[in-house]
């Protein structure tokens, strides 16, 4: 019986620059279904931390209810982590990063949880921008409840039983640009090669960092006719352009003079570059981006990779004007400065 | 790279590291997993039937199987192999012998004569004794064993453990011609046998003639090989305080060792090559070293001094090796003065030479430069056809269990000769895949990886071992401790066979293998492959398996060199293209198709 994972790993694997190692960002065994897209997302979240010498007691993660939001007992298993109520992840990392800014808040849902109970939180944290990253673990279906079509299945797919989808379904991503989120990419479980370096971009980024990763319910959605299959993502993909993401402490030696790349420095001083196709849309602007992906769509393609990204995104905390330093290092002294001080401010106002 | 051929026996073969490194390709992990499950008598057999000799194994293997094993390389120690072998032939059932081949008793017509009654002479006779044949064995002792009786000394290995193994083979009803020296081939041609096999060993020690004082010292001066046997059978019986014994290699440990417990108070080992580079097995130099004799290294014999008519000491110089761009070795003279160290004797241990004084040059038998026979490698015969080398007669010095691969190459050999049938013709090995998936989490063998250390196995007391020369230092596992250690084994026969045509590339196995060694990706040359895969690849000796392109154009690519067989892969695959078959591999024998 294999319900634990042997505690032995490859010899010659190297430490990451914190002096990590990968395990120290791994988890417990899945037990999600085998072959399931959470799995690859949930080792690209692993690649992604370590890559970036994150501190795993730096990192919160979580999450809502579904098959999605148990993923984060599968990796980070040495950070912070929070299992909400279905739908209520946004609220709680809201409340989270309001009390304490300092750590990275990775929040991991699926599409029903985001796109169905808990879509009036996921817009208002988009419109907060709140600063964290938001992967939605999107398989078009509700897995947990024997696969019927989430809102997230595209109008005409068809299930595993036969049954064709008449609804209109939710684009995730076009909400989160109309909506404010400051770096909004799609991706797919299938293709970490992609799916890494954005997470690790995502992870960098100041202000939200919307993640759509389309991965395949193999119990439920994976027949060739669904939209949300293995199958049909590889055959009916096409990505902005690739890109290189630079880390901030890395010295940057490439040098692109070519106007077929674009250069975006993300708030901590790292760097990605963009090479899009010349005719191209400019991804820090918000119409053609929308335009971008409606484009695609009305093609019947899925365009991935990095979809909009502002350069010059502001989180909840920049707009509110908070304190810098997190609201639960404060002491009582300094919430209750005294009555000398609560006499300046109101001899300011006679 | 091209796909890999799993079609081709030898590739899972060489997955496992146990079985391909050791010479007689014993199924160690199949009779690993016996012990675990109790069944010692079964395991016994499987050992009995490759190894010939599983209990002698089992206690003086030199072991190429340890440092070849998985978990040595996962961890920090292999799988304590050969102690585990012992554990199965000390826990075997004493009728064992109702298992053996029945021996037919209408015979072939054809005999066979066997010169020497060490391994490989004993193994021809197992092998060729159930097909019918008649075999005569000749040695120059009283019993049969040949060294493994004269050179192996009993705190190692019992006089009875032997004796119980070579006698099941002699119980077939091998005539025996024992104290019987054969002093002429040409003799033994033309008493008309089929075939003749010659076993003879590497019967002479070398000697350091040309050393200043040998002669004048010689009264204190012993060939390591027939001082042991001098020991074993009872004509040497004390020895001076101070000993020096040179040489590193395994006979130099026995010399210490046994030195040690006929009186030997200060004894020490001085060899020529750095302590890196000696002959000797690892742990044979820790079991000398645990029993206070201390090595010294780099240090090459000048001269034999004697004063007042006896024997004072050794002369050495110091040297240190250095090593061309080839890789060969020099050993230079430090420039230091030379080093004196006194004694009372002296044993020899500096390595085994052939000598087949008895063999006549007329017999069309011929030898190389070496003084070796010129030999087919595989077959194992001599240039006078019906006559086969095999042991340390055939290519120099080896040890047991290669001796014992001779003897069934050279059975295989002797049976197609006798029935004039090309020698190139040989029998194939038998194999067999066996799924291993019972439920979704099941399977028929204990695929847990466990984190248990190895096992030491408990010795007798010091004080009390030194004390007496025929009392076994090792007590070996007990079942308890054994199962243990039997766990450890990481099942490297039970395959990870891929069925490209099946798989989604889902990735789900690379994400769960926990030592990172799946792989999809494009294909490319097989070195630029293995630098663009998740964990270094730098293990050359270990196979890379790719499979055909899948749906992508990538490839899988499954770098075997520290699998744990683990069954994770195929458990998180969703199409089974990942399956756990269980290969079953034994050398051919002879008799066989």
């Amino acid at each position: 019986m294999t319900f634990f994972r042997p505690s032995f790993r490859h010899p010659d694997l190297q430490p990451n620059a914190a002096g990590f190692h990968r395990r120290d960002y791994e988890g417990g065994i899945s037990t999600l279904c085998a072959g399931c897209g959470h799995d690859s997302i949930c080792n690209a979240i692993i690649d992604a931390c370590f890559e970036l010498a994150l501190p795993p007691h730096r990192i919160a993660k979580l999450s809502g209810i579904g098959c999605s939001s148990k993923t984060p007992a599968y990796f980070l298993g040495r950070s912070h982590g929070f299992n909400s109520v279905h739908g209520r992840m946004p609220s709680i990392a809201t409340g989270a990063n309001m009390a304490n800014r300092d750590l990275i808040y990775l929040g991991v849902s699926g599409d029903g949880d985001t796109a169905s109970i808990g879509m009036g939180q996921f817009v208002h944290a988009a419109r907060r921008n709140l600063n964290m990253t938001y992967i939605v673990m999107n398989n078009g279906c509700y897995g947990l409840t024997k696969g019927q079509f989430s809102a997230t299945a595209d109008k005409g797919s068809r299930s595993k039983q036969g049954n064709v989808n008449l609804l209109e379904s939710i684009d995730l991503c076009e909400l989160a640009i109309q909506l404010g989120a400051g770096f909004v990419a799609r991706s797919f479980s299938g293709d970490k090669a992609q799916l890494v370096p954005l997470i690790k971009a995502g992870l960098s980024h100041h202000g939200l960092s919307f993640i759509d990763v389309i991965s395949p319910c193999v119990t439920f959605n994976n027949n060739p006719e669904s939209t949300k299959s293995y199958h049909w993502v590889r055959e009916h993909s096409e990505a902005t352009g690739t890109f290189d993401f630079v880390p901030f402490r890395q010295t940057i030696t490439a040098d692109y003079a070519d106007d077929t790349v674009q250069e975006v420095e993300l708030h901590d001083g790292s760097v990605i570059y963009l090479h899009k196709h010349p005719d191209g849309p400019d991804i820090t602007d918000r119409r053609q981006a929308i335009d971008n992906l409606e484009d695609h769509k009305a093609q019947g393609v899925i365009i991935t990779g990095v979809l909009y990204l502002n350069p010059d995104s502001r989180d909840t905390h920049d707009i509110l004007n908070t304190s810098k330093r997190p609201l639960n290092s404060l002491t009582e002294a300094d919430l209750c400065p005294g009555a000398a001080p609560l006499e300046a401010v109101n001899a300011a106002h006679r | 790279m091209k796909p890999t051929d799993t079609e081709n026996p030898e590739y899972f073969h060489r997955v496992i590291d146990c079985q391909y490194a050791c010479p007689a390709h014993t199924a160690v992990p199949e009779y690993i997993r016996l012990i675990s499950e109790k069944r010692y008598t079964d395991a016994y057999m499987l050992n009995w039937v490759s190894n010939v000799f599983p209990g002698v194994l089992g206690r003086v293997c030199d072991r190429p199987c340890e440092p070849a094993c998985r978990r040595g390389r996962v961890e920090e120690e292999p799988v304590a192999i050969c102690r585990l072998k012992r554990l199965c032939a000390d826990n075997r059932d004493l009728q064992v012998t109702r298992r053996f081949p029945r021996i037919p008793r209408e015979k072939n017509g054809k005999k066979i004569a066997l010169i020497g009654a060490g391994p490989a002479s004993l193994t021809v006779a197992r092998d060729l004794m159930p097909l019918g044949y008649t075999v005569d064995l000749y040695d120059e002792q009283e019993k049969g064993g040949g060294f493994m009786r004269s050179q192996l000394p009993s705190f190692r290995l019992p006089e009875t453990v032997l004796a119980t193994e070579v006698n099941y083979i002699l119980d077939m009803g091998v005539t025996t011609h024992f104290n019987h020296r054969v002093e002429s081939m040409r003799a033994m041609l033309d008493k008309g046998y089929d075939a003749i096999f010659v076993g003879t060993g590497a019967p002479r020690g070398r000697d350091l003639s040309d050393l200043p004082g040998r002669r004048e010292a010689d009264a204190w001066i012993h060939i390591g090989i027939d001082w042991l046997a001098g020991v074993i059978f009872g004509h040497i019986s004390g020895i001076g305080k101070r000993v020096l014994v040179l040489g590193g290699g395994n006979t130099a440990m026995d010399c210490c060792r046994t030195a040690r417990r006929l009186g030997g108070e200060d004894v020490r080992v001085v060899v020529r090559s750095p302590r890196e580079e000696m002959k000797a097995s690892v742990w044979e130099i820790e079991e000398a070293l645990q029993e206070d004799i201390p090595i010294i290294d780099n240090h090459v014999p000048l001269a034999f001094v004697v004063e007042h008519g006896k024997l004072a000491g050794v002369q050495f110089e110091r040297v240190r090796a250095e090593y061309d761009d080839q890789g060969r070795r020099q050993l230079l003279s430090t420039g230091e003065e030379p080093v004196f160290l006194p004694c009372d004797e002296v044993i020899l241990a500096v390595g085994q030479l052939n000598a087949f004084p008895w063999i006549e040059p007329d017999t069309g038998i011929a030898f190389n430069t070496k003084g070796l026979p010129v030999l087919d490698p595989l077959t194992l015969q001599s240039s006078l056809p019906q006559v086969f080398f095999g042991g340390d007669a055939a290519f120099g010095p080896r040890n047991i269990i290669t001796a014992v691969a001779h003897g069934h190459e050279a059975a295989i050999s002797i049976d197609l000769f006798c029935n004039n049938r090309p020698l190139d013709e040989r029998p194939a090995p038998q194999v067999n895949l066996a799924g291993q998936q019972m439920g979704v989490h099941d399977w028929l063998y204990d695929n847990r990886v466990t984190d248990t250390r190895r096992q030491a196995v408990p010795m007798v007391a010091k004080a009390k071992t030194l004390k007496d020369r025929l009392l076994e230092v090792e007590l070996g596992f007990d079942r308890e401790v054994g199962h243990d250690e039997a766990l450890r084994c990481l099942n490297c026969d039970v395959q990870t066979v891929f069925h490209a045509e099946l798989c989604i590339e889902c990735d789900a196995c690379a994400d769960a293998c926990p030592v990172s060694c799946i792989n999809f990706v494009e294909n490319g040359p097989e070195e630029d492959l293995r630098s663009r895969l998740k964990a270094p690849a730098a293990n050359l000796s270990q196979a890379l398996y790719v499979s055909v392109p899948l749906g992508t154009g990538k490839v899988m690519v499954k770098d075997e060199n520290v699998c744990l067989h683990c069954s994770i892969c195929a458990e998180r695959c969703p199409t089974a293209a990942w399956e756990m078959q269980k290969f079953f591999y034994q050398s051919a024998r002879a008799g066989q198709p």
